[in-house]
C-alpha cells in the first residue's frame, strides 16, 4: 500500500491511460468484435440481428465475384509493391547523394500524398481520358488501362511517403561502413548491394509492408477512377466488373438489396481481414530476418 | 499547491470524459419529429418549414438531408440510432424489400386522408401502405421550339418517332450552318446516367408492363420485346448530338446548359429541370419518349415519384403522431403547402395549390388529351445499383462501337441482368 502511494506516476497512471484505453475500447475493439459477430448474422440494421451460422460464409466463397476481385487486387497489390518500393527508393537514393535543391524535390514529392484518394481518383480519370480520347477510347472501356492508370496514380501517390522513409533509412547508413567501403576499393554498385541496402533493411521491411497493405486495402482511388468498369457481361446475364477490387466488392455487396447481402458483405469483410493481417505477418517474418544489428 | 495539482487533474480528466459522452447523448423529449430528407434541393426549404412547425406548435422538428446518391447509406447508419429518423423516404420497390419492416402501415391515417390520388403509394406484398407520395415528376425529352422552327420545322411535325427522327436528323446534319444541334449530350458517368438506364430505359419496362395488364410486383424476368425501340430512341439521341458518341464515358459535359444557351435543341430529363430551363428557354415544352411502338402518337409523359414518406414503424407511438400531424400541416396549412409545391413542382394532396411548372403542366395537357400515362415502370429495377451499373459499363462499349454484338451485350446487360439482379435480390 505505502509503496503505491510512493509512486504518484503510478497512482495516476488510470487518469491518463484512461481515455485513450477507453476510446481505443469505443472506436476499435467493441466495433471489431461486433463486426465478427455480425458476420454470422442476417441483418439490415445491427440492432435486430439474427444468427444464422456460416451461411454468410458460404455464400461469399460462393460469390464469382469476390474470388475475381481477389486475384485482382493481389495482382495489383504485387505489381504496386514492387513499382513503388523500387521507385521510392531510386529517388531517395538520388535525393541523398548531395544533389543542389533535394530538399525543394523531397518536399515536391512528397506532395501528392496530401491528396485525398477521391480527388486523385477523378484528376487522374480527367488525364488519361484526356489522353485516350484522342485514340477514341476511355479508361472505363478496357481492363488493362484501369488496371495500369491505377498503378500509376498510386504510383504517384505514395512515391514520395516511401521515399522519406528510404531518406531516413539512408541517412542512417554509419558513415563509418561507406568509407571502409570505399577504402577496401568497392564499386558503387558493390557499396549499393552489399553495405547501403542490407543497412537499410529496417525501412524495407516497413515500406513494403505499408505497400502492401494498402494494395490490398484500396478503396477510394478504386472507386473514383474507374468503379469496377469495364464490366464482362456473361451471356447468361450475370457479370464481372473487371477492375473491381476487394474492399469495393464488399462495399457494393453491402448495399446489395438482397435481406442477406449486409450479413454477406461483413463475411467478407472478416476474411478480407484474415487475409490482410496474415499477408502483413508472413512479409514481416520474411523481411525481419534479412534486417542486420547494427 | 501538491493538492491543487491534484484537483486540477482531476477536473480535466472530468471534463474531457463528459466531453466525449456529451457528443453522443440529445436529450429527447415525447412527441418529437425527425424526417430523414431525400431531395437536396428541398433542405432549404425544409429547413424553413421545421423551424416554422416549431414556433407554431412547440414540436421539435429535425431535418436531416442525405447527400445526393447517399440516401441508403445514410438512412442504414441513422435508423440504427437511438433517436431514429420518424419520417424517411422509401421510394421504389427495392425500398419496399429493405425497409418495409420499418415502415407503419399508413393506411386511414390522416395524412393518408389528405392524398387526392393512390397513384403514387407504395404497398408491400401484404397490402401495407408502406409509404404515400409527397410529390411527383414526369420525364420525357424537353424542347425548345424555338429552335425547332429556326430550323425550318415545326413542332406538329413531331407526334411519332418518325417525325422525331426526321425533325433530329435533319438538325444534326445542318448542325454547323444552324449553330446548334439536335440533342445535348448523353454522358455515361454517375451524374448524367442514371437518365438513360433509369428514365429512357423506362419506355422498354413500361411497354412490357402495359403488354402484361400491370406488374404489381417486380418481375423475375424480362422479355425484351421492346428493346429495338430503346435503341431507336437511344441511337438517335447519341448519333445527332453535339458531343461525339465515343466521348461520353467518363462525362464532363453540361447538357442542361448545352440546352439553356441554345446549343442543343433537345434534352433527355424531367420536370425538375422546369426551373432552371425556363430561365432561359421560356417556351421549354416537354414530350414523350417517342420510340415507335405503334399507336404512340397516343403517348404521354413519364409520370411518377420516389418521393414516398413512410413514417418509422419502431418510433414511439408519440413521435409517430406528432410525425403523421407534422405531414398533415406540410401539405394542407396554406402557407406550408405553398412552399412545398414551390419547391417540388406539384404534390397531390386535396388542398394544395396548384403547380406552376410547365413541364407538370405539359403532363396534365397530355392526359387531358387523351393520352396515355407512362408510369415509372423503372422503379421494379431489382438491385437497382449493380443492375444499373452494368448497362452503363455495356453502353459504353456500345457508344464506343456501335457493332450488333455490342448491341447484344446491352441487350443480356437489360434483360438478362434483371433476372440475375432478380434472383440476387430475392435470395
Amino acid at each position: 500500500m505505502k509503496g503505491i502511494f510512493k509512486n504518484p506516476l503510478r497512482r495516476w497512471s488510470w487518469l491518463f491511460m484512461g481515455p485513450i484505453v477507453a476510446a481505443f475500447a469505443i472506436g476499435f475493439v467493441w466495433p471489431f468484435i461486433q463486426g465478427i459477430y455480425l458476420s454470422f448474422c442476417k441483418f439490415r440494421l445491427i440492432r435486430d440481428a439474427q444468427f444464422n451460422g456460416v451461411d454468410n460464409y458460404i455464400a461469399a466463397f460462393a460469390d464469382e465475384t469476390f474470388t475475381h476481385s481477389f486475384w485482382y487486387t493481389a495482382l495489383f497489390a504485387i505489381v504496386s509493391l514492387v513499382l513503388i518500393n523500387v521507385l521510392a527508393f531510386t529517388v531517395a537514393y538520388l535525393l541523398t547523394q548531395g544533389l543542389k535543391g533535394s530538399n525543394l524535390f523531397r518536399t515536391v514529392f512528397f506532395m501528392p500524398n496530401l491528396i485525398g484518394g477521391i480527388v486523385l481518383g477523378y484528376i487522374w480519370s480527367m488525364i488519361f481520358d484526356g489522353i485516350l480520347s484522342r485514340y477514341n477510347t476511355s479508361i472505363l472501356l478496357e481492363t488493362k488501362y484501369g488496371f495500369w492508370g491505377l498503378i500509376i496514380l498510386m504510383c504517384w501517390q505514395q512515391v514520395g511517403y516511401m521515399m522519406i522513409i528510404y531518406i531516413a533509412g539512408l541517412q542512417a547508413v554509419p558513415e563509418d561502413m561507406l568509407e571502409a567501403a570505399k577504402i577496401d576499393g568497392a564499386t558503387k554498385s558493390q557499396t549499393l548491394f552489399r553495405v547501403t541496402i542490407p543497412n537499410v533493411m529496417p525501412s524495407i521491411t516497413i515500406c513494403t509492408f505499408l505497400s502492401l497493405t494498402n494494395g490490398f486495402k484500396l478503396f477510394d482511388q478504386n472507386l473514383a477512377l474507374t468503379a469496377g468498369q469495364p464490366f464482362i457481361i456473361q451471356p447468361d446475364g450475370t457479370t464481372i466488373k473487371t477492375t473491381e477490387m476487394l474492399a469495393l466488392n464488399i462495399y457494393n455487396t453491402f448495399y446489395g438489396s438482397s435481406s442477406t447481402s449486409p450479413g454477406v458483405a461483413q463475411a467478407k469483410a472478416v476474411i478480407f481481414f484474415i487475409l490482410v493481417a496474415g499477408l502483413g505477418l508472413a512479409q514481416l517474418a520474411f523481411t525481419r530476418k534479412r534486417e542486420v544489428q547494427q | 499547491m501538491k493538492n491543487l495539482k491534484r484537483v486540477l487533474a482531476v477536473l480535466l480528466a472530468m471534463v474531457m470524459v463528459f466531453g466525449l459522452a456529451a457528443c453522443g447523448g440529445s436529450s429527447k423529449k415525447s412527441g418529437s419529429v425527425y424526417w430523414l430528407n431525400f431531395k437536396p434541393e428541398l433542405d432549404e426549404t425544409a429547413q424553413e418549414l421545421a423551424k416554422m412547425y416549431t414556433e407554431k406548435t412547440g414540436v421539435a422538428v429535425k431535418v436531416v438531408t442525405a447527400a445526393s446518391g447517399t440516401y441508403s447509406q445514410t438512412l442504414t447508419s441513422e435508423m440504427d440510432k437511438s433517436a431514429a429518423p420518424t419520417m424517411f423516404v422509401i421510394g421504389n420497390q427495392a425500398g419496399v424489400k429493405q425497409w418495409k419492416d420499418y415502415a407503419l402501415d399508413l393506411k386511414g391515417t390522416a395524412i393518408a386522408n389528405e392524398l387526392n390520388t393512390d397513384a403514387y403509394n407504395l404497398y408491400d406484398e401484404t397490402g401495407k401502405l408502406v409509404s404515400i407520395g409527397y410529390c411527383y415528376e414526369c420525364y420525357g425529352i424537353i424542347v425548345n421550339p424555338d429552335l425547332i422552327e429556326k430550323a425550318g420545322h415545326s413542332m406538329d411535325e413531331i407526334t411519332n418517332f418518325a417525325g422525331l427522327k426526321k425533325v433530329a436528323e435533319d438538325i444534326h446534319k445542318n448542325a454547323s450552318k444552324l449553330g446548334f444541334d439536335a440533342f445535348s449530350s448523353s454522358d455515361m458517368d454517375g451524374s448524367s446516367s442514371w437518365r438513360f438506364t433509369g428514365h429512357m430505359a423506362n419506355l422498354e419496362y413500361f411497354y412490357e408492363e402495359r403488354d402484361a395488364g400491370g406488374w404489381s410486383e417486380c418481375p423475375a424476368t424480362l422479355t425484351g420485346a421492346y428493346m429495338d425501340n430503346f435503341k431507336n430512341l437511344y441511337d438517335l439521341c447519341i448519333n445527332n448530338s453535339c458531343t461525339e458518341p465515343t466521348a461520353l464515358a467518363n462525362g464532363g459535359h453540361d447538357a442542361e446548359n448545352e440546352f439553356k444557351t441554345g446549343k442543343a435543341a433537345f434534352f433527355v430529363n424531367g420536370s425538375w429541370e422546369y426551373a432552371a430551363v425556363s430561365e432561359t428557354v421560356p417556351n421549354a415544352t416537354m414530350i414523350p419518349y417517342y420510340c415507335g411502338v405503334a399507336g404512340e402518337e397516343k403517348a404521354g409523359l413519364n409520370c411518377g415519384t420516389e418521393n414516398c414518406w413512410a413514417v418509422n414503424a419502431k418510433a414511439s407511438e408519440a413521435d409517430q403522431q406528432a410525425t403523421i400531424d407534422f405531414m398533415v400541416w406540410l401539405v394542407s396549412d396554406p402557407e406550408a403547402a405553398g412552399k412545398m409545391v414551390g419547391e417540388l413542382g406539384v404534390i397531390p394532396y386535396k388542398s394544395a395549390p396548384a403547380s406552376q411548372n410547365g413541364f407538370l403542366a405539359d403532363a396534365e395537357k397530355y392526359t387531358a388529351n387523351g393520352c396515355y400515362v407512362m408510369d415509372w415502370a423503372t422503379n421494379y429495377q431489382p438491385n437497382v445499383d449493380d443492375y444499373r451499373a452494368a448497362l452503363v459499363s455495356a453502353l459504353n462499349k456500345y457508344n464506343a462501337d456501335q457493332s450488333a454484338a455490342n448491341w447484344a451485350e446491352v441487350k443480356t446487360a437489360f434483360v438478362d441482368g434483371w433476372a440475375v439482379q432478380y434472383q440476387k435480390a430475392n435470395q
